[in-house]
């Protein structure tokens, strides 16, 4: 596909996506209280969106991701929130 | 499928699927005990098999402990012994969905035991691979446990759920890629025909997430559209969607969909 083509199949639905995440950003600064670490950590992965090569869903992904290496002893629990927490939540 | 309505079987063979592969998975909560799994494997090998033949659509399924009861070492062992008398059930494809969930030292005791079942009885592999934050580390310690055994054969194993962060390093090591489909926590149609167009068809397939979570059974149907709107061709997209599944699958005798 073209990139016209791309973004005449697009656009709309990556510009609404878009301005969800503004609203959500928003909607936390509007919020009380102190954020935990996953606003950082999404601030962070916002950042990969400004990469000049195509592996931006990658790079978001990894940046959200846990990056050591070894099992860790017991499960916290059984849920996943999506952001890596750092390993002092172990 | 135990988790949804029979509705969703009539939607499936209506949208033209050939048939249904449900694995072994967490039942929302903790079973009790090693009887309740047997029950559960009753369930997917005799009960269900016949309710989805109502709609004309072949039933398949995996058995194991799924990751996320996999933390009491205990129980795992006990409902891994009970396996062994399922595996001649006419549906049942392989050993699956196994893996980790939380990427703990006890999960990956009984992935390991998982693998030496699925060695000595010579079963196919379906793995589940952690979400979210966990996937990218979990997926490697499932590769690098894997490939320890040297009894098994990547290309009798399928690792599900990969995403951009993880595709590659499956396809590298020769396992088949499972792209799931799911709204919130996985890959969406356009995502998953991105991969496809990047990383290429060859060991990839699609597959829909159906379970008690906003998930739906038609979203490899809907995937096919997606490809259909970029403009692959018939042909690329029966590859995808059907012929890629049915060639892992037809691995093992029972899976005879054609």
């Amino acid at each position: 596909m073209t990139r016209q083509q791309i973004l005449d199949l697009y656009f709309m639905d990556a510009r609404s996506k878009l301005i969800d995440i503004a609203a959500f950003l928003d909607r936390v600064d509007r919020g009380e209280g102190e954020p935990d670490f996953r606003l950082a950590e999404f601030r962070k992965a916002l950042g990969e969106l400004n990469r000049g090569e195509p592996v931006r869903a990658r790079s978001v992904l990894l940046a959200l991701s846990d990056p050591t290496t070894e099992p860790i002893p017991k499960a916290p629990g059984k849920g996943a929130v999506g952001a890596w927490p750092g390993s002092a939540a172990h | 499928m135990v988790s949804r309505v029979t509705d969703d079987y009539e939607a499936m063979i209506t949208a033209g699927c050939r048939a249904v592969c449900e694995p072994a998975f967490w039942a929302g909560y903790d079973r009790s005990g090693p009887q309740g799994f047997y029950d559960y494997f009753c369930q997917l090998t005799d009960y269900e098999p016949k309710r989805a033949a109502k709609f004309l659509l072949p039933h398949f399924t995996w058995l194991c402990i799924n990751p996320k009861e996999s933390e009491d070492v205990k129980l795992a062992e006990d409902v891994i012994a009970l396996i062994p008398q399922f595996l001649d059930r006419p549906n049942v494809l392989g050993i699956g969905e196994i893996g980790l969930n939380k990427n703990t030292r006890n999960e990956l005791k009984v992935l390991e035991q998982h693998i030496d079942l699925a060695a000595r009885y010579d079963q196919l592999i379906l793995v589940h691979t952690p979400h979210l934050e966990d996937k990218f580390k979990g997926t490697r310690l499932i590769l690098d446990a894997i490939l320890a055994d040297k009894r098994i054969k990547p290309d009798r194993v399928i690792i599900d759920h990969v995403e951009e962060h993880t595709i590659q390093m499956v396809l590298d090591a020769g396992f088949w890629a499972g792209i799931t489909l799911y709204p919130e926590s996985k890959t969406t149609p356009a995502r998953a025909v991105d991969m496809f167009e990047v990383y290429g068809g060859q060991r990839v397939w699609l597959n829909s997430a159906c379970d008690w979570g906003r998930s739906d059974p038609l979203a490899v149907p809907k995937t096919a559209i997606e490809m259909r709107r970029r403009g692959h061709s018939d042909e690329t997209i029966d590859r995808l969607v059907f012929q890629n599944p049915a060639q892992f699958l037809g691995q093992n005798p029972r899976f005879t969909v054609r």
